[in-house]
Order: structure tokens, then sequence, then C-alpha cells
């Protein structure tokens, strides 16, 4: 079994210690690690869950925009950073577990190691206001 | 796999009666296989370096990081200054400058009187980072552990045992200590069921609440990683510079009574030889 690089560890380390969500996935999307914030966002526990593939964790989250259409994944801020290795930003409406809309601001940033690799994405969600 | 301990302080050298037994020079630990030599990091213990009964031309210096005392019995080793030496030293890159830029830092002048250029031996470095290599009957692997600054650690392979290096290394740094899960933890697929770990346990458990983010480790967080990993012993290394011999042997008593289920442990000292086979 490998070990995690440790410039994830350490990203996990920095999660653990802030009080907004942050979710981390590995170079494929699949959910490696969330913290305690971001459990309240997805209605599910770290300890439980365990890390999660993106087929999964992907279809927790209802994104919307501001007419409550469905957004595309490829618009989405994390998929783009997958895809391009660059930071993103976007605000958009997600339905809460209780079926309320949120409007959030999610930024994401890629992981990339000490040797220029690409190693993960981390997802930043900031509770979003109106600026 | 003969491996031979040099130098165990971290930070900086000690010269007095109350550290001599354990030892005061700094990182410097030999691995002999074959006649075949490795050299695991210059510290000043790189003085007490004596060539295999049988020694080669080439000569393979590890280092681990180029933290101070880590490197600073290198400008006086001897072989640098003999034109039949091959010189190999083998060292994590940074980002931003290659290993031969690190290093002329400090074998240049003002802190050095020759340029690393001006060195009569035949010197080649090697950049490395999460990689695999072989020199002579060695296996090696280097894996970047959390430690301030490019640091890798090293796992040597020989004929028949397994030898684990990790000198400077903060595995617990975060909140919650060291995630008890293998695959999170800084070392551990160099330590994985290693014959002999040499690690960094310049702390006790309490100590270690003031240092937190200094690159070290604790006794207890070093044993708990020696456990996990299941290696068959463990030594710690990178004492503090103000650790008496007699305060280690207070620390050994106490940490023997409460880690009887524990990896076998102990404290490195100078002049320790380990056959592993």
């Amino acid at each position: 079994m490998a070990t995690y690089e440790i410039e994830i560890i350490l990203n996990r380390q920095l999660a653990d210690c802030l009080s907004i969500p942050v979710f981390i996935t590995d170079t494929l999307g699949n959910l490696i690690f969330y913290n305690e914030p971001a459990e309240v966002i997805l209605g599910t526990q770290f300890g439980e869950t365990g890390e999660m593939p993106v087929g999964l964790w992907a279809t927790i989250f209802k994104p919307l925009d501001e007419e409550g259409n469905a957004l595309p994944p490829e618009g989405l801020p994390l998929v783009q950073t997958l895809n391009d290795q660059l930071p993103h930003h976007k605000i958009f409406w997600i339905e809460s577990l209780k079926g309320k809309m949120e409007k959030i601001s999610v930024t994401s940033y890629p992981i990339i190691g000490r040797m220029g690799k690409f190693l993960g994405a981390v997802a930043i969600f900031w509770e979003s206001k109106d600026i | 796999m003969i491996v031979s301990i040099k130098g165990v302080r971290g930070s900086i050298p000690t010269s007095n009666p109350e550290t001599s037994y354990y030892g005061g020079h700094t990182a410097c630990v030999t691995v002999v296989e074959d006649n075949w030599m490795l050299i695991l990091d210059g510290g000043s213990g790189l003085q007490k370096v004596t060539m295999p009964a049988k020694p080669t031309n080439r000569i393979d210096i590890l280092l681990t990081h180029l933290h101070f005392d880590h490197i600073q019995g290198l400008g006086f080793f001897g072989p640098l200054f003999d034109p039949t030496k091959d010189v190999h030293i083998w060292a994590p890159k940074s980002a931003t400058q290659s290993l031969s830029s690190r290093l002329n830092k400090f074998l240049s002048p003002p802190l050095f009187p020759v340029l690393m250029r001006d060195l009569p031996c035949k010197l080649t470095l090697h950049d490395i980072s999460n990689s695999s290599f072989e020199i002579g009957p060695f296996s090696i692997e280097s894996r970047f552990v959390i430690h301030p600054g490019p640091t890798v650690a090293y796992r040597i392979k020989g004929k028949n045992a397994v030898f684990a290096y990790i000198p400077d290394h903060e595995q617990a740094l975060g909140p919650s200590g060291m995630i008890q899960d293998k695959k999170w933890i800084s070392g551990f697929d160099i330590a994985d069921q290693a014959d002999l770990l040499l690690h960094d346990a310049q702390y006790t458990e309490l100590e270690y609440r003031d240092k937190i983010g200094w690159g070290h480790s604790s006794m207890e967080d070093a044993i708990k990683l020696a456990t996990i990993a299941d290696v068959k012993r463990l030594l710690f290394f990178h004492h503090d510079p103000s650790r008496t011999d007699e305060q280690i042997e207070v620390l050994y008593s106490i940490l023997q009574k409460s880690n009887s289920d524990a990896v076998d442990f102990d404290f490195a000292r100078e002049g320790m030889e380990f056959d592993l086979g």
C-alpha cells in the first residue's frame, strides 16, 4: 500500500485545523478526505465513509445556477481544476440536505508537489456573500 | 549488512563528559555489505568513518537534507581531497535549485575556503526526490518526509535485510498528531517492516508540545510509527544536544516501563554496530 505524498498529508492536516469545509481529491477526483465542516454539507462522516469514489460523492451535490437549472459537472471549479490543473472559483447554489437552496462560493486549487507533479486537488466551500 | 553509528546528535555537536557515552557528533551512519559502503549524512560524525577492509575507489554519501548538522563534516572528509576517489553525493533538490547550487552555498567562501568545483576527487552529484536507485548490492528508495525544506528518508535493502533511515522527521505535525492510517503517515513506506529503523526522537512527549512545527519527533511518536510499521527494532536518533547520558538512561527506563509491549527500542549510541545479516 502506497502512502500519500506528504503534500497531500499536509493538506489534510491543514484542513483538519480549519472551520471552513474542505474537500481533498486525488488526481482522478476520488474524495480522499473531507473535514468536519464538510461533513455537515455531505451529511456523512469521513470516519464512517472513508474515501469515496468520484462517481459516488459527486452525486451528493446538486449544483444549480441562479435560475435553478442544474449546472453541468464541467462547469464546477473542482472538475475544472482536475482537468486543467489550475485554480478556479465560482459562486453557485446547492440544494442542502434539508432541501433549502444555499448560495456558496467554491475555490479549488491543484496540489502541485515539490517536484512539479500534480498530486490532487482541494475544494474550499465559502459561505457566499453578495459581492 | 552492517550498520554502524558514527554520530547521533541533532542540531549541533556537543563535547563534554556528560554526553560522551552516547556521543556528541551530529548525524552520520554507515552501511556496509560486500565491501560496498554507503555513508548516510555528513554531520560531524563523518570524521569517524573508516573505509571497508577492501575499499573500492567509489564512495557514496546519501544526504537526507542540507541542514547544517547533516553536512558540516563534508568539507573535512578526506576522500573529497583524494584525486583517486570517485565520490557520489545523493540528496534532494528543491523546487527551484539544483543540488549543486544548494551545496555550493556551503562549500564556498566565506563559509568554506575551498570551492566545490576545486575539490580534487571526481565528484558526481545526484538530484533525487521520490526515487529508486541501486548502488552496488543495495536497492535504495528515497521518499520525501515531513521536515522543513526538502528532506528525504532512505530505505536500504541489502541481500538479506532492510534498514530504514529517518533521522529528521515530524510525522505528528497536525492538530491530532499522527493519523492512525498507514496511507496517511509520512515515512510509513520507508519504515514498513524494516529490520532496523533509525528514527528522529529528539523530544519527550512533553517537550514536543512546545516544539510543534520544528521538524522533529517525540520518542513516543517514534515508537508509534515503528509499531504501526511493524519494524523489528527501533533506534532513537537525533538526540537533543542538551540531553545528558544520565537523562537518556532515565528516559530509557521510563519508556521501557510504559511501552513494555511495544517494539524493541533503544537510544542510538556512537560506536554501535548492527549486523542485520
